[in-house]
């Protein structure tokens, strides 16, 4: 015999301090919903990056602050801090990298699965900062590719929580394609990786 | 009686006869120098001498004169009497053609890795040391970055447009 | 049959130890540090280290740079308490330059050095609570650091990298809203701390992990070069800021908190007192402060136009302060020759700068005393016949910044 099934019967107010994703563009009617599966994809992806942190130096520690309690990085749905890069999407490189830290870098990139994103968090991981001599990488990009930089040395948590958001966006408009394209392709290889 | 610099000035010059020289005091500290084959009887003296107890290496490092020429490179060691709260600098000057000193990492195990770095800047050699190699430096680096000739950018950078920094 | 078998490495079955690489990206190493280790089971039998994935090559910057934009760099050595860096910077110089600071300049620097102080043993003893399953701790305590930040703020515009300062005293005078954050610091943060205090010290699995691991005798952690509140857990009451002091720490009074064993329990323990003794000294600066009245209670430097960067509204509307501030950028003043060692008492240790002038406005040589780099050494013997999660708690009990670590 079938029993009635209900729920939502006490209706709650939708809090204000709670953002909800929108709705992508699309057509519908009664009973159906009509969009690309690509804005389906991206509005599910971007909404759960989980970043993986590699924390070396002084943007580490302002990292931290944007994790922590004050600032709060999982408004973004991004509470997830994997340390394994097998399960990130999102590569943080966060403080200088020396030229004996380049290989692990580019290791850990290799050891992320497609699709992945790389955020440069600081003066020194995107161009070297006030460090050019003769033992620091002049920013991460002459190993792998980078998708947001961040300035400041070190960004402020707000400026890093912006990073991340930018991320958001090219996560969510990114074409499904995008990952098996010829450019693609080319950009990878420019890299030496296959 | 607690300690003073003319004391200790005093019973380093008894001890070895003149070859502890160059005394002089700045800024509130003493220090002196030796030839570089008698480095370790100096720090042996200072740290078992009863009266003189200088037993916490507080640092060690290495200082490059290019135009001191047979005496290129000071080791400086800084030593602190705890008890009687008194610091003293010690260096020995050595050739940097044949940049050999005496390790002092069986008396302070602390000098352990202070000599890898001093060897990695500057490529003193220390005589007797159990893993003398890069410490911070990559492996594969076959110059001592921190002698005074060699630069402080990277010479391998090609996105530097020196136009750009008025060196053009 | 017997070519199909599997041929293993000489001597690999007789082997009955596990080599493990730890790092330099490990979660659990809080900083770029790699650790070989040799387990039997679950027992170190022997770690290698190696460092220098960070090397940023301070000290070869440090001879390109005129004295005041040192202090930069400075602040990247213990980034945990970078005003502590820049001041000891500042003293290094006013001592080479012969600069004497007024006593209210001497006061507010103690303020920021003690905060400094408490944010740095903050992150490092909630650090050793995350590392030993307590992960409250730490997110209840930062809010507190966000507080310290927000005086800096006030006094300087940064946070954490805090360039704080300038020869000679400081670049402004700190503001109402500044003097206002402190005392709801010093009104709010006693109750945090404390109770802070409560949910370790007397807690059961927290005594269990860090009682009796990671420690050290006396003795040993000297032969170390240990110093700081690693030394001081060991027994040894060595603090720079006693035995020669600087700043005008001579007009306090505090306790210098000593441990016996020089265990991980310990050295937790030091920290947590010396944040007491940091607050009380605090509160004993303000009041010193608030009692300057009239034109001195305006006084934010040394009266030293020759080596001061003047505040850039005067340089724009003065024409002193544009010929100082013209001499100072073009490197005209005056640097006398000299060579000196100057300690101050860093976060984590004895902070020392070995510093020689040649006259030129760059330093000829400069020598960072990094204390992190001296003891992590002592990590091996320090870990020998523990257990490997021992290790870790030892590893951030010891507060190792990798930034100071590798300069």
């Amino acid at each position: 015999m079938a029993r009635p099934v209900s729920y939502n019967i006490f209706k709650k107010p939708l809090e204000t301090d709670i953002s909800m994703a929108d709705m992508p563009d699309g057509h519908q009617g009664e009973g159906f919903f009509a969009t690309s599966l690509n804005k389906v994809i991206g509005l599910a992806r971007k909404n759960s990056i989980w970043p993986l942190p590699f924390a070396t130096s002084c943007c580490g520690i302002e990292f931290m602050a944007t994790m922590g309690s004050h600032y709060d990085l999982a408004r973004f749905g991004s509470e997830r801090v994997g340390f394994s890069p097998r399960q990130c999407d999102l590569l943080m490189v966060m403080g200088t990298i020396a030229k004996k830290m380049g290989p692990v870098v580019k290791q850990v990139y290799l050891q992320m699965a497609e699709p992945r994103w790389v955020m440069a968090v600081g003066a020194c991981a995107s161009t070297g900062g006030i460090f050019d001599t003769y033992s620091v990488l002049q920013g991460i990009d002459q190993v792998i590719p980078v998708d947001v930089y961040v300035p400041g040395c070190p960004p402020r948590p707000e400026a890093i929580i912006d990073g991340v958001l930018r991320i958001q966006d090219l996560v969510g408009k990114e074409s499904l394609r995008r990952r098996n394209g010829e450019q693609y392709k080319a950009l990878l290889e420019g890299y030496g990786i296959q | 009686m607690a300690l003073s610099y003319d004391i200790l000035q005093q019973r380093l010059t008894d001890k070895f006869e003149g070859q502890v020289s160059n005394f002089q005091e700045s800024y509130g500290m003493m220090e002196f120098e030796a030839p570089k084959e008698i480095n370790l009887k100096v720090l042996n003296f200072l740290y078992d001498d009863e009266q003189l107890k200088f037993r916490f290496l507080t640092d060690l490092c290495a200082v490059h004169f290019p135009e001191n020429k047979g005496k290129e490179l000071a080791v400086v060691y800084h030593l602190h009497n705890m008890e009687d709260n008194i610091r003293v600098r010690f260096k020995v000057y050595t050739d940097i053609n044949q940049p050999d000193v005496y390790t002092a990492s069986g008396l302070f195990s602390a000098a352990n890795w202070m000599e890898r770095e001093t060897y990695d800047f500057f490529g003193v050699n220390f005589v007797g040391h159990p893993n003398l190699k890069r410490i911070l430096n990559v492996d594969e680096m076959d110059y001592f970055p921190m002698r005074k000739e060699f630069p402080l950018e990277d010479q391998t950078r090609i996105d530097k447009d020196d136009e750009m920094f008025g060196r053009g | 049959m017997s070519e199909h078998h599997i041929k293993l490495p000489e001597g690999s079955i007789e082997k009955t130890t596990t080599t493990l690489n730890l790092g330099p990206t490990h979660p659990a190493t809080h900083g770029v540090f790699q650790n070989i280790i040799e387990l039997d089971g679950e027992k170190i039998i022997s770690a290698e280290q190696t460092v220098g994935y960070i090397h940023r090559a301070f000290e070869k910057l440090a001879e390109r740079r005129p004295l005041y934009q040192v202090t930069p760099i400075t602040d990247r050595l213990n980034y945990c308490s970078s005003p502590i860096n820049n001041m000891g910077w500042h003293l290094t110089c006013e001592k080479l330059l012969g600069v004497q600071t007024p006593k209210r300049v001497d006061y507010l620097r103690v303020i920021i050095m003690e905060l400094a102080r408490i944010s740095d043993h903050l992150i490092c003893n909630s650090i050793v609570g995350v590392d030993t399953g307590a992960y409250t701790g730490f997110l209840y305590v930062m809010q507190y650091r966000e507080l310290i930040y927000e005086i800096y703020e006030e006094v300087c515009g940064s946070r954490l990298t805090t360039n704080i300062g300038r020869i000679g005293g400081f670049e402004r005078n700190f503001n109402d809203i500044a003097f206002q954050k402190l005392e709801k610091f010093l009104k709010e943060y006693p109750k945090v701390l404390k109770e802070f205090e409560n949910l370790f010290q007397r807690n059961r699995i927290f005594m269990d992990r860090c009682q009796g691991t990671g420690a050290i005798s006396a003795e040993r952690a000297l032969n170390y070069g240990f110093t700081g509140p690693n030394l001081r857990a060991a027994g040894i009451d060595y603090d720079v800021r006693v035995h020669s002091p600087y700043s005008s720490y001579q007009d306090f009074a505090f306790n210098i908190p000593v441990g016996t064993t020089g265990d991980n329990y310990d050295r937790w323990l030091v920290r947590n007192k010396e944040m007491w003794e940091s607050l009380g000294i605090i509160e004993q600066a303000y009041r010193k402060v608030q009692e300057f009245k009239g034109a001195e209670a305006e006084v934010f430097h040394a009266d030293v136009p020759e080596y001061y960067l003047p505040e850039k509204k005067d340089v724009y509307t003065k024409m002193e302060a544009l010929i100082y501030h013209f001499k100072i950028i073009m490197g005209e003043t005056k640097i006398p020759k000299g060579e000196l060692y100057f300690p101050v008492e860093g976060a984590n240790g004895e902070l020392g700068f070995y510093l020689i002038s040649d006259g030129g406005r760059t330093p000829y040589r400069l020598h960072f005393r990094r204390p992190c780099f001296i003891y992590y050494q002592a990590y091996e013997e320090l870990t020998k016949g523990s257990m490997l999660s021992d290790a870790i708690v030892t590893m951030s009990s010891l507060n190792l910044i990798a930034g100071e670590l590798d300069a």
